[in-house]
């Protein structure tokens, strides 16, 4: 059984069209990721996959279940992590745990050594009796990550998993889900706008004004982008131009005194080309394609890293005006 | 149907949790009554205390005092799903398999429970004020209790169940928390003041609420609420807050399954 099946999904506010026909399988126990720019339509799409948007059209199964007919199924089957914290700030860690696990029905004698288990992985045990109100960014999403796994879902959602932290606590953050996926078998679908944190991902959905662009395994879409960069420092960049051409049939370009041009596996290359160039070679250097390089060749533009909307701005001010009260 | 209870549960531990946890809003719920009980009672007893012949200023008004932080902490408490909305919270509820509208009715059975919290301290103020009571009064008042607060946070839950900010809030507390509460006959008897004024205070549930209190306390003689030539009795005034607060439940559920 495929952990997610979506076919024709669509959303509609309005006149606003934010998913526009999705369809894809996320297999068990895979990796699975949604990039795309800000506001591309992959929030949406996880609401509707986790039951929070009801589709305008379309279909998705979660772990064999309709997900508006058979929504409660879905529910009680996945964990999901939103992009902002959805702890209750006056409780404590503890506290918020065990709601959770009173909410999905985990039964008291497993509830208590998981939620040990659990808090001890996120390395948070130790601040269990302390309140949410004193708890920092990162802490606020490991400990997430512990609740979203308190009821043994089979997928767990992250929707921008490490949405603004520091590089250390992104670093930990995916450390943990890498070991989770070992230890439970887990299925992961999640939501980035981050390059590099979509290379953790097994296959890769790149999602533009509502629609997927292209899907498949990360290594497959470098792959298609045409091969790796080369750029050389030598002696005379107009005779090794010339050189490049005649004897490889290679299209060069010069810029800033550096001479580039692209090769597939590069790394094979390489070796030959350097010993044998009769050019004196000053430096070589080998760029392996990048996610943003596949989203440049497919949506012909370069992935917008936008800073937050000011809705989004304006809402963390209140927040924090009253957490003062 | 064993869902729609464990979700009431759930929902009304939590409710309680972070009231106990929230010590500022605590002390606030009863401040309030005690500033007003001071002033109204050493300010205006002797002026009001002429228009009700024969009973003790400070005695009339002690039920609606008590009945006082019930009403503000059981409307809050229903206003809080803005809150929950605002700050995620809600988002956690909302995609755990709890049912939505046992959601909401733990939200007012919480409020319930911290009612019975807050009646049970302001009872202790009730012999410093020469207040009469006894076992029977307490055995009373607890489902009175229980029903008022029940019906109030539905009409906190009502009004919440589409906000989307706090920003309405001020002007919900303006317009309806405090008109509510003196229309309510905490501080004067509804029976003597303009007619108009005595209309609106008998479209208002919190009369009926107080009204029951108050009669619970003092006996069917300081009755205050008279329809079309009856008087209620306590368990009549009961039972109106009771179906208004049925009505204000299921409207809020109804406007909470909506959205989606």
């Amino acid at each position: 059984m495929d952990a997610i099946e979506a076919s024709n999904l669509v959303k509609k506010f309005g006149e606003l069209e934010a998913v526009r026909g999705v369809s894809f399988t996320v297999w068990e126990g895979e990796i699975f990721g949604f990039l795309g720019p800000n506001g591309a339509g992959k929030t949406t799409a996880i609401n509707m996959l986790c039951t929070l948007l009801r589709p305008t059209a379309g279909e998705a199964k979660v772990n064999g279940y309709d997900v508006v007919k058979e929504c409660n199924k879905v529910r009680q089957s996945i964990g999901l992590i939103f992009q902002e914290p959805t702890l209750d700030d006056y409780l404590t860690a503890e506290q918020n745990l065990r709601f959770h696990g009173y909410a999905y029905g985990v039964p008291k004698n497993t509830l208590e050594p998981r939620l040990r288990e659990l808090m001890e992985m996120v390395e948070l045990w130790d601040r269990r009796k302390a309140k949410i109100r004193t708890y920092s960014g990162g802490m606020k999403r490991r400990l997430e990550i512990a609740r979203g796994l308190l009821h043994r879902p089979k997928v767990l959602f992250l929707d921008e998993p490490t949405l603004g932290l520091d590089p250390q606590t992104r670093r930990r953050i995916w450390d943990y889900i890498h070991d989770l996926r070992q230890r439970e078998n887990l299925t992961i679908f999640m939501t980035t706008h981050y390059m590099d944190e979509a290379e953790n991902c097994d296959r890769v959905a790149i999602i533009d004004y509502g629609q997927i662009v292209v899907m498949d395994t990360v290594a497959r879409l470098k792959d298609g982008v045409g091969g790796d960069v080369i750029s050389v420092k030598t002696d005379d960049n107009e005779e090794a131009a010339r050189l490049l051409q005649k004897q490889y049939e290679l299209d060069s370009s010069i810029g800033n005194g550096v001479i580039s041009f692209t090769v597939p596996h590069g790394e094979e290359f390489l070796p030959g080309f350097v010993s044998r160039f009769p050019v004196r070679l000053l430096s070589v250097s080998l760029t392996r394609p990048t996610l943003e390089d596949v989203f440049l060749k497919f949506t012909g533009r370069s992935i917008r890293e936008q800073q937050a909307d000011p809705m989004h701005e304006m809402k963390q001010m209140v927040r924090m005006s009253s957490r003062r009260r | 149907m064993s869902n729609f209870f464990r979700s009431v549960r759930v929902i009304a531990h939590r409710e309680f949790l972070r009231f106990i946890h929230d010590r500022p809003r605590m002390i606030s719920s009863f401040s309030m009554p005690l500033v007003f009980l001071v002033i109204f009672g050493a300010g205006f007893g002797r002026l009001i205390g002429q228009m009700m012949p024969g009973v003790d200023y400070i005695q009339f008004m002690y039920p609606g005092i008590l009945a006082m932080p019930i009403l503000m902490t059981s409307v809050m408490s229903g206003v809080s799903i803005v809150w929950d909305r605002e700050f995620g919270f809600l988002k956690e509820v909302l995609v755990s398999p709890l049912n939505r509208s046992g959601v909401l009715a733990g939200k007012a059975a919480g409020a319930g429970i911290i009612a019975l919290m807050q009646g049970a301290i302001m009872l202790a103020l009730a012999p410093i004020l020469n207040v009469p009571i006894g076992f029977r009064t307490v055995l009373a008042l607890i489902p009175l209790l229980l029903i008022l607060s029940f019906s109030l946070s539905a009409l906190g839950l009502l009004i919440g169940a589409r906000m989307r900010s706090q920003q309405g809030f001020q002007l919900l507390m303006q317009l309806v928390i405090f008109p509510m509460l003196f229309l309510s006959g905490i501080f004067f008897p509804v029976a003597q003041v303009a007619r108009w004024l005595e209309v609106l205070s008998k479209l208002n549930p919190v009369t009926y609420g107080i009204d029951a209190v108050r009669q619970t306390f003092l006996g069917a003689e300081v009755a205050g609420v008279t329809i079309f030539g009856h008087t209620m009795g306590a368990p009549e005034s009961a039972a109106v807050v009771a179906v208004v607060g049925v009505v204000f439940l299921t409207g809020a559920i109804w406007s909470f399954n909506r959205q989606e």
